[in-house]
């Protein structure tokens, strides 16, 4: 493929060498799991802040700290989401399957072209060690939606790296190409050199959030199994989802009008879908393997209380745990 | 002649820079822009990346593709832009706090790996931006703000440690030694491989006026004073040493860069997916 392949000293410097690289032109990924996620937070605002392209694969395992090390865990939901410092969007993805795996990798990349924004594949321990079976599309190119970042076409005299279009998203440069230009994690303004008005300021935060919010469309990756007269709704994510979707079919098969809720985009976290298919819904559960991190996303979206099945001993959600909450509810954990 | 000539290289219109008066800044600042006309390089083709710090600012006024970064990380961001395209020229321009400080892991694994990037290092012997605090560069003893009663650590020698970690090309002057700085830079920014120019400056503001080594005139006479040729200070008994600054060429080594090694490592890949297709 004519990639090049780096080993860096430390997960901050991938995370710095990933926007370098992307600067320079390439499509770039890294991948690590809990610590070195927490060390890559400083440079994945780095690459929010100058919208720099690229994937960040993120599989979850036990903490704080070492904890218990590479156990499954689905703890930094919330890292995802807020981890770098500073008013800023975040995308993420979460597989469920193998296939995902695949499928949402290329999805990713599209969508961080599309977006001029790092994304973040959230996985766990048990997704990315499973075996299943994999299509690939025999074509993958003409099996992707976008593809590729969009370049600027004006004169390189009048380019401004950060002059968005309606959508909000700048079309991007790279270096060597006839466009010279700058780029700064100071607070910049649309020619990339810093400018620390308040005006500015707010403008740029503003558009930050905005141009995600504007693709909500393409965003909105979820599934539903069993929506259909779900009286008791289970929403899951990643292995937990695979765990809460063995526990609603044999809810089904035993009378219990079960359904499952499964974002496939964590951030932004697909609330439309979610609440529509709640609004029926008697009881809502919350499977994950996390003190509560989930629960809190679902609950500030439908503004109710939810029940909480969590799990966070470094041992895979069970169907039965699933099944147990969904005959008798299980008690919230704090 | 010469100022005319790296004025493509300048964005005039972020003039005057924001450094202090009697800051070695604006000089080396200058001869990188020299440097940059003297050797032709295309604005398309060359990139500066900087951290964070005063000398992090370098990049407001320099017309070329620019990043400016996090704190440490101008070398680790630098390497992903040099790996991803190598025709590029690549030049990190960091102060010590930045550099040596926080950036130091990057530093020794840039120098380790060994791309075609030149690092230029204003080291003013302290953190210039945040107050002056101490950095990984201030020399035992001296007076900075979070050492009021005189620093406790020692200074580390960013050309040795260089040297020894693998970097092809490293070499020390000071504001003071322009000439020299021209020379150093030029011969930098063409060495195959990882280059270093440290140049020791002068912070009045701060490191000057907590060791009371007076205004910018007299902390611009005291580098010449106290630079001594890297070949006498070896000679120097060691007490003699105290206070003075090694300045020359600490290694000068012809090697293979990364870049190189790397294109073989590619073609093997390329060569492997080839017999494997074939034995199908």
């Amino acid at each position: 493929m004519g990639g090049v392949y780096l080993q860096m000293e430390d997960e901050i410097a991938s995370m710095a060498a990933l926007v370098g690289a992307s600067l320079a032109g390439a499509r770039s990924f890294t991948a690590t799991s809990g610590p070195g996620f927490s060390l890559m937070q400083e440079n994945l605002g780095l690459a929010i802040a100058l919208e720099v392209p690229c994937v960040v694969v993120n599989i979850q395992r036990s903490g704080p700290s070492t904890g218990l090390a590479t156990r499954p865990a689905q703890a930094d939901l919330m890292q995802a989401r807020w981890g770098t410092h500073g008013d800023h969007p975040a995308v993420a993805l979460a597989p469920a399957t193998v296939q995902d795996c695949y499928d949402l990798a290329v999805r990713a990349f599209d969508l961080a072209d599309l977006l001029r924004q790092p994304v973040i594949l959230l996985g766990d321990e048990v997704i990315a060690h499973a075996r299943e079976r994999v299509v690939v599309p025999e074509s993958p190119e003409e099996d992707r939606g976008a593809g590729g970042r969009r370049e600027p076409a004006c004169p390189p005299e009048e380019y401004r790296p950060f002059a968005a279009g309606p959508d909000g998203v700048a079309p991007l440069a790279w270096f060597g190409s006839r466009y010279v230009f700058h780029v700064s994690s100071s607070m910049h303004d649309e020619t990339g050199f810093p400018n620390a008005r308040p005006d500015n300021a707010a403008r740029v935060i503003a558009r930050l959030h905005e141009k995600v919010a504007r693709h909500a469309a393409e965003l909105e990756l979820y599934r539903i199994y069993q929506g259909e007269g779900a009286r008791y709704l289970v929403v899951a994510y990643g292995a937990s989802a695979r765990a809460a979707q063995a526990a609603v079919a044999e809810a089904r098969a035993a009378g219990i009008p079960a359904g499952l809720f499964v974002p496939l985009a964590v951030w932004p976290f697909p609330a439309g879908a979610l609440r529509q298919v709640a609004a029926e819904a008697e009881r809502v559960l919350v499977a994950e393997m996390s003190y509560g991190q989930l629960a809190l996303e679902v609950e500030r979206i439908l503004h109710r209380e939810v029940v909480g099945i969590h799990r966070y001993d470094g041992e895979m959600l069970t169907p039965e745990e699933v099944l147990k909450g969904l005959e008798r509810g299980a008690s919230r954990c704090w | 002649m010469l100022v005319t000539s790296a004025r493509p290289y300048l964005v005039e219109r972020n003039l005057p820079h924001f450094w202090c008066p009697g800051c070695g800044n604006g000089i080396i600042l200058s001869a990188v822009a020299r440097a940059f006309a003297r050797l032709g390089w295309e604005r398309t083709r060359t990139v500066v990346v900087t951290g964070i710090g005063c000398f992090g600012r370098a990049d407001d006024y320099l017309n070329v593709n620019a990043v400016h970064g996090t704190h440490g990380r101008a070398l680790a961001i630098a390497t992903g832009i040099k790996a991803a395209n190598p025709g590029l020229h690549v030049v990190a321009l960091m102060g010590d706090g930045d550099c040596a400080t926080i950036g130091g892991n990057h530093f020794l694994h840039a120098c380790r790996r060994n791309l075609t990037i030149t690092a230029v290092v204003a080291n003013n012997l302290n953190y210039g931006m945040t107050g002056g605090q101490y950095s990984a560069t201030t020399p035992a003893g001296s007076t900075t703000s979070t050492s009021p009663l005189g620093h406790a650590e020692s200074g580390l020698d960013l050309c040795r440690v260089a040297a020894a970690a693998g970097a092809m090309y490293v070499a020390r002057t000071t504001v003071y030694h322009v000439h020299l700085l021209d020379r150093y830079l030029e011969a930098a920014l063409t060495h195959p491989g990882f280059s270093l120019v440290e140049v020791m400056s002068s912070c009045p503001v701060y490191f000057g006026r907590y060791n009371r080594l007076g205004g910018p005139v007299e902390m611009m006479e005291r580098w010449r004073k106290v630079a001594v040729p890297l070949e006498k200070y070896g000679e120097l008994p060691e007490p003699e040493r105290e206070g003075r600054v090694a300045v020359g060429v600490f290694a000068d080594h012809r090697g293979e860069p990364f870049e190189e090694r790397y294109r073989r490592v590619q073609e093997a890949a390329r060569g492997a997916r080839a017999g494997e297709v074939s034995e199908r």
